[in-house]
């Protein structure tokens, strides 16, 4: 977390964050999970809400800021990173957070989202993907299998998904992680790591839509299943999962990635790896089938942000200039060949 | 071997229209050594008899009261920092001066043809003047390129300085010119000064060993050298340029400065030459000024309008022509607390530039109409947002890519009217280069004051044109700041984000950071004061209107009328970059005694309080743009009055003559 933020001294609680509005997604969405784990988690943070943003797109997501009791916008659709580029750089003192969806950031927004990476503009993006588009009643959306049954595609999507995270990655992002509306704690683990990261933090929350694509993450959250199939990804630790860890992530000899076996000897996660392509391995491990999903810090490096270099920028050449603003202007003006008529 | 010096040569055919050199032909013909300029004719009914002068003459000096020179080349060749230089020496002297550079969108077109010509044209007199001028009364023309695109618009008699040097006859042919025009007689109604430019220029920094082909191009400063010596110019800041320019390379400062002594020795010392003239200062109100553009000016503007408004200026912009130059600028003086970010397309900069709005600072971001046409959807969220936001166009020929070096006023449409909804907002139009500093700092005015984008309608021909600009004095510019909310502001200690000042229907600004206010805002429809979601019919009809009203209500000068003898019965209206032309074609018309009023909108909306009483006091308006007709349907739908169009959207100015040409017939006929 930026040491430009202020704190707070005052303790505060889930309850202060939460806004006077009735909060109006469809009854048993994940966003309400999701709400709920963030307003809890706030506090921690010791900011005063007074100096916590949150911006948004638009899209069911993206309702998220009416309901926190902090600053918000809910802006037009895929801006929201440009937009929060803009409070961050010129506002060192805010905590700024972009919710977005899997439409707003990766279809119509892609382009903001790619920039505000490779910048490192200090911003916690948390994208919730639910691989559907809940807001216009259910289309396909960039993250959706391909041959995928929609509205729009009743012959089935011709198109392949992205995979978020070998995007952010491949967009230079410094902080990349994936965590479960449906797993508080591991959400909130993951909050608390990315709030703690100096520059963009990239955060894909699997979301589920009990309308338009109920059950896209069963397989990761059924607790009969999911052991099989969910990968924790914890600093230090060999990666391994599944009954008696019985599977393991290792790195073949002579290969270029990871992969998944039973037995052998699992390699040990690091996310501090300044080698984007160690998380980019890790990444491409869960393919749009998920029965190989990674969740977790991927990767955490660290890059000085936009805002730290473009207000250095205007704080060294306040330093290197005297005179009132004033006075700067009217020597500003009158540079260059002037000539005066008596 | 002949010398003819005072001499009376005779000949049947005609030759030119007054003095000048003898031609090439006859001086090999009569095997001619030494002859100097035809100083004198004398007409008999079956030939004509020339008097020529050998002796270098003591030159002449003539007054004019004005000129109009035109620097024409390849665009590798330097026109525009020609252009450029002789301007800043002419600003010097003291004469008021229009300038308008014409190049093409091409970095490098391909050398010697028609494209890839940039040329620069300077107008400068000792009175005051609103136009760079209809026609060149000089052209220099560095190539048979330059040559063939300019001399259209050259009036007999002109004087053309041509590079003989480019003359070849592969340049010759590339732009069509089986023979050439320096020898077939195409020229005779012109003073045709032909110049070895490029080879004397060689010549000249022979000894000073920079490689032949930095000595080749500074031949424009052997021609800059050689004009400042025909026009008397001051040429120190030139040489103070040459040391800053080339501060890197002293080889090059010394080449350059050579170069432009040896031009002016060159017209010192040449027979070809025996004229030199002179331009006394104008009559000036008394202050310093500087040689400005528009892009310049409304850089300074924007700096300015972050002092006055105690604001950090954050700009967002996306490179485009020609308003990058705006960004170039701002970029440089980060030290007034100016952030600039170059953003990844024209909807982040706009986006970032709100987001910095909404966080407390000047959001701007600057742009031509392709940028705006994008930015459309961002700037209907400002609306609703009711946050400030300047959003500059530096309007270009469109549609699509359209013509990106050359001008047009056809984005007022789109600036009044391109948005989804009802979504009005403010937008005014500087009327010259120097207005430009102004116009900005009102834009920023309206913008922090009454919460809402503003469109600046900058447009090519003042974005790159110049003028001088009398400095304003820094105390005396208006204090634009306003103050953030900072307490509750409804009677129940709650805070409610859009309750309306009563005075200026502006929301309040209260920025993230400030305890007790924090709150939602965004593009869904919102209650009224509470500023919460809202689908209720008669709040959305309440909402629209007063986004309307509150836009209507903006309190904007009274438009101001021109008609000295008060005796006009013809108005023409004008907005923006026209008010140059426009000013001179009626001052003409005036001279000629034929009445004209004229008025000149800077506020496009909301429009002047008094402009339907100033419409309906004359029996016929007269509306000329550079569009097709974009003003003049405003002025029907909401005066209904049969204003008449007058359009031109060639990408170039309207030249004074042509709207005199066209306002004398309306006067005289109705």
């Amino acid at each position: 977390m930026a040491d430009t933020i202020p704190l707070t001294p005052v303790k505060l609680t889930a309850k202060d964050f939460k806004s006077d509005q009735e909060v109006r997604w469809c009854p048993g969405c994940g966003d309400y999970a999701i709400l709920a784990a963030v307003q809890q988690f706030m506090p921690e943070l010791g900011i005063p809400r007074e100096n916590i943003v949150f911006v948004s797109g638009i899209g069911c997501s993206s309702r998220f800021p009416y309901y926190m009791n902090t600053y918000g916008m809910h802006s037009i659709h895929g801006r929201a990173p440009a937009i929060a580029t803009g409070l961050s750089t010129s506002r060192p003192d805010l905590s700024v957070w972009v919710v977005t969806g899997d439409g707003d950031a990766l279809s119509i927004g892609g382009n903001h989202l790619i920039h505000a990476l490779r910048r490192n503009v200090n911003l916690k993006i948390l994208l919730f993907n639910n691989r559907i588009y809940g807001l216009t009643k259910g289309q396909y959306s960039p993250t959706s299998e391909i041959g995928k049954i929609t509205k729009s595609t009743p012959a089935g999507s011709a198109d392949s998904p992205f995979n978020p995270l070998s995007l952010a990655l491949g967009a230079e992002a410094t902080f990349v992680a994936r965590t479960i509306d449906s797993d508080r704690k591991h959400l909130q683990s993951v909050l608390r790591a990315a709030a703690g990261h100096e520059g963009s933090a990239f955060v894909e929350i699997y979301q589920n839509c009990n309308i338009f694509n109920d059950g896209a993450f069963d397989l990761i959250k059924d607790p009969s299943a999911r052991d099989e199939h969910l990968i924790r990804l914890e600093q230090g630790r060999p990666i391994t999962f599944g009954a008696d860890d019985r599977f393991s992530v290792v790195h073949p000899e002579g290969s270029f990635g990871l992969k998944v076996q039973e037995g052998g000897s699992a390699i040990v996660h690091d996310a501090t790896v300044d080698d984007p392509a160690y998380a980019f391995a890790l990444s491409r491990l869960s393919g749009s089938e998920l029965t190989t999903t990674p969740i977790g810090v991927f990767r955490d490096v660290q890059r000085p942000s936009y805002d730290e270099i473009v207000r250095k920028q205007v704080l060294d050449a306040r330093a290197q200039s005297t005179g009132t603003p004033e006075e700067m202007l009217g020597e500003l003006l009158s540079a260059g060949d002037t000539w005066t008529i008596l | 071997m002949v010398d003819i010096a005072g001499w009376i040569f005779d000949h049947t055919a005609t030759v030119g229209n007054g003095p000048g050199p003898l031609r090439k032909e006859w001086r090999r013909s009569l095997e001619v050594t030494n002859c100097g300029l035809a100083i004198d004719r004398l007409k008999l009914p079956d030939r004509v008899l020339w008097r020529f002068n050998v002796a270098a003459p003591a030159k002449r000096v003539e007054q004019l009261d004005r000129v109009v020179i035109r620097f024409a080349g390849d665009s590798g060749d330097g026109m525009q920092l020609t252009g450029d230089r002789f301007t800043s020496e002419t600003a010097q002297l003291g004469n008021d001066i229009s300038t308008l550079p014409n190049f093409p969108a091409e970095i490098r077109a391909p050398a010697g043809t028609l494209p890839g010509v940039s040329s620069f044209q300077v107008h400068f007199a000792d009175y005051d003047i609103l136009t760079p001028g209809d026609a060149p009364n000089v052209l220099v023309a560095m190539n048979p390129a330059a040559l063939k695109a300019n001399l259209a618009e050259l009036p007999a008699g002109a004087d053309i300085i041509v590079n003989t040097d480019e003359f070849t006859k592969r340049n010759l042919s590339k732009v069509g010119y089986a023979v050439s025009p320096l020898e077939d007689g195409s020229l005779d109604g012109y003073a045709v000064h032909p110049v070895a430019l490029t080879s004397m220029t060689i010549g000249a920094l022979a000894e000073t060993g920079v490689a032949k082909k930095d000595a080749e191009r500074a031949k424009n400063m052997f021609a800059l050298g050689l004009l400042s010596w025909m026009y008397s110019r001051p040429f120190e800041s030139t040489l103070r340029f040459l040391e800053r320019k080339f501060a890197k390379r002293p080889d090059l400062v010394e080449a350059n400065k050579t170069a432009f002594q040896a031009g002016w020795n060159y017209g010192e010392t040449t027979e070809a030459f025996t004229v030199r003239y002179e331009v006394k200062p104008a009559r000036m109100r008394p202050g310093t000024y500087r040689n400005i553009t528009g892009n310049q000016a409304l850089a300074l503007g924007l700096v300015a309008s972050a002092v006055r408004s105690r604001l950090p200026l954050f700009l967002g912009a996306y490179p485009i022509t020609p308003a990058s130059d705006i960004l170039h600028e701002i970029s440089k003086h980060k030290r007034f607390g100016i952030t600039t970010v170059q953003a990844e397309d024209e909807i982040a900069a706009i986006g970032a530039a709100l987001g910095a709005s909404y966080g407390g600072a000047l959001g701007v971001t600057t742009t031509s109409g392709p940028g705006v046409a994008l930015k459309s959807e961002t700037i209907s969220l400002a609306i609703a947002l009711e946050l400030p936001l300047v959003i500059v166009d530096v309007q270009r020929a469109g549609p699509s890519t359209g013509m990106p070096t050359k001008t047009e006023q056809a984005d007022l449409n789109m600036a009044l009217f391109g948005r989804h909804g009802e979504a009005p907002l403010a937008v005014i139009a500087p009327r010259s280069p120097s207005d430009c500093f102004h116009a900005a700092l009102e834009a920023s005015r309206i913008a922090l004051t009454y919460r809402t984008p503003v469109i600046l309608l900058s447009d090519n021909y003042v974005a790159n044109g110049s003028e001088p600009w009398m400095l304003p004095s820094v105390d005396e510019l208006p204090d634009i700041s306003v103050a953030f909310t900072t307490a509750p502001n409804a009677p129940d200690g709650k805070f409610l984000p859009y309750l309306r000042d009563p005075e200026t229907l502006a929301r309040p600004w209260a920025i993230p950071g400030t305890p007790g206010l924090e709150h939602r805002i965004g593009g869904l429809e919102k209650a009224d004061k509470t500023g919460d979601i809202s689908y209720d019919p008669a709040n959305h009809e309440h909402m629209v209107r007063i986004r309307q009203a509150r836009i209507d209500a903006i309190p904007v000068p009274d438009v101001d009328v021109e008609d000295p003898q008060e005796n006009a019965r013809v108005l023409v209206l004008g907005w923006g970059s026209t008010y140059g032309p426009i000013g001179a074609a009626c001052r003409a018309l005036r001279q000629r005694g034929l009445p004209i009023a004229q008025a000149h909108l800077r506020h496009l909306s909301p429009l002047p309080a008094n402009l339907g009483e100033v419409l309906a006091g004359y029996d016929k308006v007269v509306v000329p743009e550079m569009n097709l007709g974009q003003l003049a349907s405003v002025i029907r739908a909401k005066y209904l009055i049969d204003a008449m169009p007058f359009n031109q959207v060639s990408g170039l100015p309207f030249t004074a003559a042509t709207l005199e040409s066209m306002l004398e017939d309306v006067v005289k006929n109705g």
